[in-house]
């Protein structure tokens, strides 16, 4: 008999409409969990068991009473600590928002909680969704669930691990790169990145505004489709959100889909991919064959200009979106007293020296305040990238980096066009390897950029991809397969991926914690 | 493109950033390694390749001219470090 935790959001849904099960059994469950094992995880940078608890009683109360049931009721969420949500802390893993308590709820939350959802707290991440290991936050370590001393990825380390952990059956995070789905790929969990625009980015902690879009963890593909349609549709308060309707996805979710076309890179299974990856993901599209889908191999020429092009479009969108944390209006502020007894101290000092040229250079107060909170504030990765950006858009380097990046990516994007016209999926890795040990790129920022390999190009063309496990590693470690989908395609996604999880049992080991 | 440890002071200056001797002895050859990484990009015939600046085209998204209730003023001034109950409090701006 499964406990609470072990089953997955769409059985615990069934079982609270049905009266089985209570939202707070399934709620302590979680609270349970996160007590025995979240000192070794360290997924969650806050979790607050009274407030979730008596979320859960208020869905028990409303289904009691008999009101409409949303289509979470009772099931507990953890969300990513970017998403702002009204009156709680919300840190995006960075000293510089140490204090910051939203005025407001982002839409992923506002829907969370509108499909009756139970919230279980903020999960941990990358400083700003910067980084590939979640080793970036400014406050704690995310660890791998099947081996505590590797990384869980990044930067939704903490919503992949406290699902793979069974610490919550659902987490919302997002990707900007492949936030989403490298670390589901080596957590062992799906993770889907919706069609750009897809899920509401209003109120979502910006990071590169062209290519962040939030998306569902869960443990099964039927689970992230319901977790995807309680988020996905038009919002009125993100201009960049698509205005189509989105079609519920769950409904469908267990059709197979006939007929199915399965597009294979070539590229992808070149050197640098680890041998047992290039296996079992070579063995899933062998099952896709034995589903009776027909595999096509396709071009994808600009596709090794990705992590290029995204490290340059990124920085860029970020330097700008990090310009509004300046020690003001909210966030960190240094020792305002102290800072400017120092910058008095200089001038004295320049102007003693008779040195006017070294006076004059020496920044006013405001600036001097922006410059030693930001930089106090912020972490060493984002510093790297705010510096990359600032460098790529300053004169002189504008036409040869960001507007050159800008044309690959609009190339990126055609050979996805090109591709999708025979195909109706791309089946690949995820990542080139399984789940790194702690601390092995943290020093080398090229390396853990070149993580995200496999997933950037899907960010830079807008494209709907996911995450779901495919094998194991002789060490144990889950191995992910990646689905990539045209734009808006996201139930073809889904049951492509469902397919899939119907034919193998790769999602339902769960780590000896 | 090579980067220098001057292109790292005055991306640091434009980046409203101040990093310690140390920090520039690290970012540096980090900043000058992934800018010769994305190097890579000119090798690309970009020739009458239209910039895509976003996965999908944008228009203008307007909503109605219509007086709606925004963030009080309480609330505005909730997280900032500095105020005075009416407004944000910086540093002198003039003068200084």
């Amino acid at each position: 008999m499964a406990t609470p935790s072990e089953l997955t959001a769409t059985e615990q849904r069934r079982r609270f409409e049905s009266g089985e099960v209570s939202s707070v059994e399934l709620t302590q469950a979680c609270v349970d969990r996160v007590a025995a094992v979240d000192d070794r995880v360290g997924a969650f940078l806050r979790f607050d068991a009274e407030k979730a608890l008596a979320q859960a009683a208020a869905c028990d109360a409303a289904r009691a009473e008999g009101k409409p049931l949303g289509p979470l009721a009772g099931v507990p969420v953890a969300v990513k600590d970017l998403f702002c949500q009204e009156g709680e802390i919300t840190t995006c893993a960075s000293k510089i928002l140490e204090n910051f308590r939203s005025p407001y709820d982002s839409t992923v939350v506002d829907r969370l909680k509108q499909a009756g959802a139970v919230l279980l707290g903020r999960t941990n991440m990358d400083e700003f969704a910067m980084g590939g290991s979640t080793e970036n936050s400014a406050y704690q370590t995310s660890r791998n669930p099947w081996d505590l001393e590797r990384s869980p990825g990044g930067s939704s380390g903490g919503a992949a691990a406290c699902v793979a952990a069974l610490e919550a059956p659902l987490s919302v995070g997002t990707d900007t790169g492949g936030s989403i789905r490298q670390p589901a790929g080596l957590c062992g969990v799906v993770g889907m990145k919706p069609t750009y625009g897809r899920v509401s980015r209003y109120g979502l902690v910006a990071f590169a505004s062209s290519l962040d879009q939030a998306g569902p963890l869960a443990r099964t593909v039927e689970d992230t489709a319901l977790l995807y349609d309680a988020l996905a549709g038009h919002d009125p308060r993100d201009s960049t959100s698509n205005p189509s309707p989105a079609e519920p996805c769950a409904p469908t979710v267990n059709e197979p889909l006939k007929g199915l076309k399965v597009g294979v890179v070539p590229e992808h299974f070149a050197e640098g991919l680890d041998d047992e990856v290039r296996a079992a993901v070579e063995a899933a599209i062998e099952t896709y064959r034995g589903l009776g889908a027909e595999t096509v191999e396709v071009d994808l020429p600009h596709a090794k200009y990705g992590v290029a092009t995204y490290y340059v479009i990124a920085p860029c969108e970020a330097s700008s979106n990090l310009s509004r944390y300046d020690g003001v209006h909210y966030g960190h502020r240094t020792d305002e007293a102290a800072m400017l007894a120092q910058l008095e101290a200089e001038r004295k000092a320049a102007l003693a020296s008779g040195d006017a040229e070294a006076a004059d250079a020496i920044d006013t107060a405001l600036v001097r305040l922006y410059r030693q909170s930001r930089s106090e504030g912020f972490g060493p990765e984002v510093k790297r990238r705010i510096m990359l950006g600032a460098y790529a858009l300053s004169a002189g380097y504008y036409d040869a980096y960001y507007l050159k990046a800008l044309k690959v990516r609009r190339l990126i994007r055609q050979d996805y066009d090109r591709a999708f016209e025979k195909v109706d999926l791309i089946a690949g890795p995820v990542t080139a390897a399984p789940a790194f040990k702690l601390g092995e790129l943290s020093e080398d920022p090229l390396s853990m950029y070149l993580v995200d390999l496999y997933t950037v190009s899907a960010n830079l063309a807008g494209l709907p991809a996911i995450s779901l496990p495919c094998g194991k590693s002789k060490a144990g470690l889950p191995i992910g397969m990646q689905l990539m989908a045209p734009p808006l395609a996201e139930e073809k996604l889904l049951r492509g991926a469902r397919m899939y999880e119907q034919a193998t049992d790769w999602h339902q080991p769960t780590p000896d914690l | 493109m090579a980067i220098s440890r001057a292109d790292v002071e005055k991306a640091s200056l434009l980046g409203r950033l101040i990093l310690s001797d140390q920090e520039l002895d690290e970012l540096a050859p980090q900043l000058a390694e992934v800018v010769a990484y994305v190097d890579q990009l000119s090798e690309v015939d970009t020739e009458g390749v239209e910039p895509m600046a976003h996965a999908v085209e944008l228009v203008n998204v307007l909503r109605d001219d219509e007086p709606r209730e925004g963030l009080s003023r309480e609330a505005a001034l909730a997280n900032a470090p500095k105020h005075n109950g009416v407004g944000f409090l910086v540093p002198a701006v003039l003068g200084d």
